[in-house]
């Protein structure tokens, strides 16, 4: 290397150092950069916005330790990449993405910025600074269609789902059971919109499972259509990712809703002990990463009770939304009388269990 | 609602084709013109976010609807001034508008995005809601459905029946000829392009304000872009405009129902949600087969800038 070239390296770090030093500079004083990188609009509920709560909570936990940033409605595709380089080049430590279709970008991404801490929602790609989280939202599911299975009378519960994938298949497998364990008569049928994200269609959906005589709905989409159509034609509902009451105060029975704030919280934490490790968290009710939302007050007092103890059961993990026999669709059985389903099946769930109507697509 | 799986399909249907048909009827009033204007997604989601301000802020729906037409009115004057008085590209504009209105309407919805409106209640027609079967499909709608039967058959009448739609068709195939008998043509695309953006306006006020009423970014959902398509396959023909936007909307519907109905069915998702397009591609492609009768429909000077001086 020439002495010119460390010249000049060494006056960009100088000018670097005097003009930036209050943020950039890395002494235990000063605040750690933390970005996020959210795939949709934060917005008012859903997804994006359960973990922008999180991020809230977080900054506030941890206020004058950090200094956070977030990068919205950024799509699955090159942009990802261009964007994670950008957070990670800015001068920020610990960078949160959270959708799926971003794994690959950030395991490019974290290998070429070995110091940074990058830590992926929903993947399943590790690496030595890369750690990956999700939540078990299928605990909440399993509450949230105990109360259906109740509170139906047609015994025909509605869901509307975006794409056949293992995640969407936990929720929809544990609600039919939960359902089922109060109300063998229930079904579920299942709408799919081949979108996350398209409030007409949801809604149509949602009129169609009305129209056939569905009286709860719930959806694994992310708008709030579902839920002010039951609300508007007087049915019930669920709602998901966010508590919905407001979208729907006579319809919601209760929601199914994430957060993320101890867990970010947490990790900050570590990442500043020194103490973080790249870690595969898949966190539940137990770790409060996942609630359901409050009971709505037509819901019978003893079904209430009854939700409150089972949900103090699946904390303590004496019930398991998966717990054996599990059988699918077609009478096979999936797990045996007496064990739980493991987590790596959980993540394979490519099937309905007994108690959803109609095929699963693409099979 | 529903008297019966027959009378609920086809109630649905209606609804899922009205923003469709009140976009496209627009369009293809701008595209005779000669002008194209492929900003219609955008116009919708601007059309969409302003009905829903001004409905929430004033609690009239039908000021909304009001709002909405002249924020598309406004948005396609735009277009008119880009494309017809400085004679940019009309394609590169019309994209730059369409996403240039999404993420306006992003910019300006942003605190309305929590907010829930009152569904506006349907404008039920006495004795004919009564007719068994498709009483209650056909004739308990929103006002907005039946404005886009009127807007139909203004829109048939204009263009074929009235001097109006000679000249406006004349601007379009020939605007030099229409020029040298003493027609301003540039003043006359300004009025068809602002016709379209205030119908896609509506289109899209339907979509926040009496379909789902709610804000929410993207909600539009590609929908300005199909209403664009089902002109060029109607071969710009209003009537089959309308076969288009039903039939999308009902094969869309159907689709949803036998999902629904939870029967044992060996096919694909993917493919049931993309049935909707094909089957309409295809329907509009059969009817309007003729290669003669497509020349004589499409506008012969459709997408080129005009100069009265040149």
């Amino acid at each position: 290397m020439s002495d010119r070239r460390v010249f000049i390296k060494t006056v960009a770090a100088a000018i670097g150092t005097t003009a930036l030093s209050p943020f950039s500079l890395v002494q235990a004083a000063d605040p750690v950069k933390v970005g996020f990188i959210y795939v949709s609009p934060v917005g008012d509920a859903g997804w994006t916005y359960q973990h922008d709560v999180g991020r809230r909570e977080m900054e506030k936990a941890l206020a004058g330790k950090v200094v956070t940033k977030f990068v919205e409605n950024v799509p699955e595709g090159a942009d990802a990449e261009r964007v994670i380089r950008e957070l990670a080049q800015s001068g920020n430590q610990v960078i949160f993405a959270t959708s799926f279709g971003y794994m690959n970008y950030m395991e490019k991404v974290s290998k070429q910025f070995p110091k940074v801490t990058f830590m992926h929602a929903t993947g399943y790609k590790t690496g030595p600074n890369l750690g990956i989280y999700n939540a078990r939202f299928y605990e909440g599911r399993y509450l949230n269609g105990i109360i259906a299975g109740k509170m139906t009378k047609t015994n025909i519960l509605g869901y509307v789902a975006a794409f056949p994938i293992p995640e969407v298949l936990q929720g929809i497998n544990a609600f039919a059971r939960g359902a089922r364990s109060v109300n063998p008569k229930a079904e579920v049928r299942v709408i799919w919109t081949s979108s996350w994200y398209d409030p007409g269609k949801e809604r149509e959906a949602a009129t169609t499972l009305i129209s056939q005589n569905a009286d709860v709905l719930t959806h694994h989409t992310d708008s709030t259509a579902v839920v002010q159509t039951a609300e508007e034609k007087g049915k019930w509902a669920f709602g998901y990712h966010s508590d919905m009451s407001k979208y729907g105060p006579k319809a919601q029975l209760s929601a199914t809703t994430h957060h993320w704030g101890a867990f970010y919280t947490k990790t900050m934490n570590d990442v500043i002990a020194g103490t973080w490790k790249p870690t595969n968290v898949w966190g539940g009710m137990k770790d409060g990463m996942i609630k359901i939302a409050p009971l709505n007050p037509a819901i019978p007092a003893e079904v209430k009770t009854m939700i409150a103890s089972l949900e103090g059961d699946i904390k303590s993990g004496k019930l398991h939304p998966f717990a054996g026999p599990v059988k699918d669709q077609d009478g096979k059985e999936r797990v045996a009388a007496g064990k739980n389903m493991s987590d790596a099946d959980l993540g394979k769930m490519d099937y309905y269990v007994e108690g959803v109507a109609g095929k699963l697509p693409s099979k | 609602m529903a008297d019966n799986n027959f009378t609920f399909i086809l109630f649905a249907t209606i609804v899922a084709g009205t923003p469709l048909i009140i976009t496209a009827l627009g369009e293809l009033v701008t595209e005779k013109s000669g002008v194209l204007n492929l900003g219609a997604e955008g116009i919708m989601a601007v059309g969409a976010v302003a009905a829903f301000a001004i409905t929430h802020h004033s609690g009239n729906p039908w000021l909304g609807v009001l709002a909405g037409m002249a924020a598309g009115a406004l948005m396609s004057l735009l277009f008119g001034f880009l494309t017809l008085t400085l004679l940019a590209n009309q394609v590169a504009s019309g994209l730059a508008l369409s996403i240039f209105g999404v993420g306006l309407s992003a910019f300006i919805g942003k605190s309305y995005e929590s907010v829930a409106l009152q569904a506006v209640p349907p404008l039920r027609i006495a004795l004919l809601a009564d007719i068994p079967l498709i009483g209650n499909a056909l004739f308990n709608h929103q006002a907005l459905v039946y404005a886009s039967w009127l807007l139909f058959a203004g829109v048939a009448w204009f263009l074929y029946k009235s001097r109006g739609g000679l000249i406006l068709r004349a601007v379009g195939e020939s605007p030099a000829s229409a020029h040298s008998i003493g027609y301003n043509v540039i003043r006359i695309r300004y009025l068809a392009t602002v016709f379209g953006g205030a119908m896609a306006g509506i289109g899209g006020a339907f979509l926040s304000v009496f379909y789902t009423p709610l804000w929410v970014e993207g909600m539009v959902a590609g929908r300005g872009w199909i209403a664009l398509a089902l002109v060029v396959f109607a071969t710009w023909r209003p009537q089959r405009v309308l076969v288009g936007a039903y039939l999308f909307g009902g094969v869309m519907i159907s689709q949803l129902f036998v999902q629904g109905s939870g029967v044992q069915l060996d096919v694909p998702v993917q493919f049931l949600s993309s049935l909707p397009y094909w089957a309409t591609i295809i329907v509009l492609v059969i009817i309007s087969r003729d290669i003669n009768k497509i020349r004589l429909n499409s506008p012969v000077a459709l997408g080129q800038p005009y100069r009265p001086d040149a």
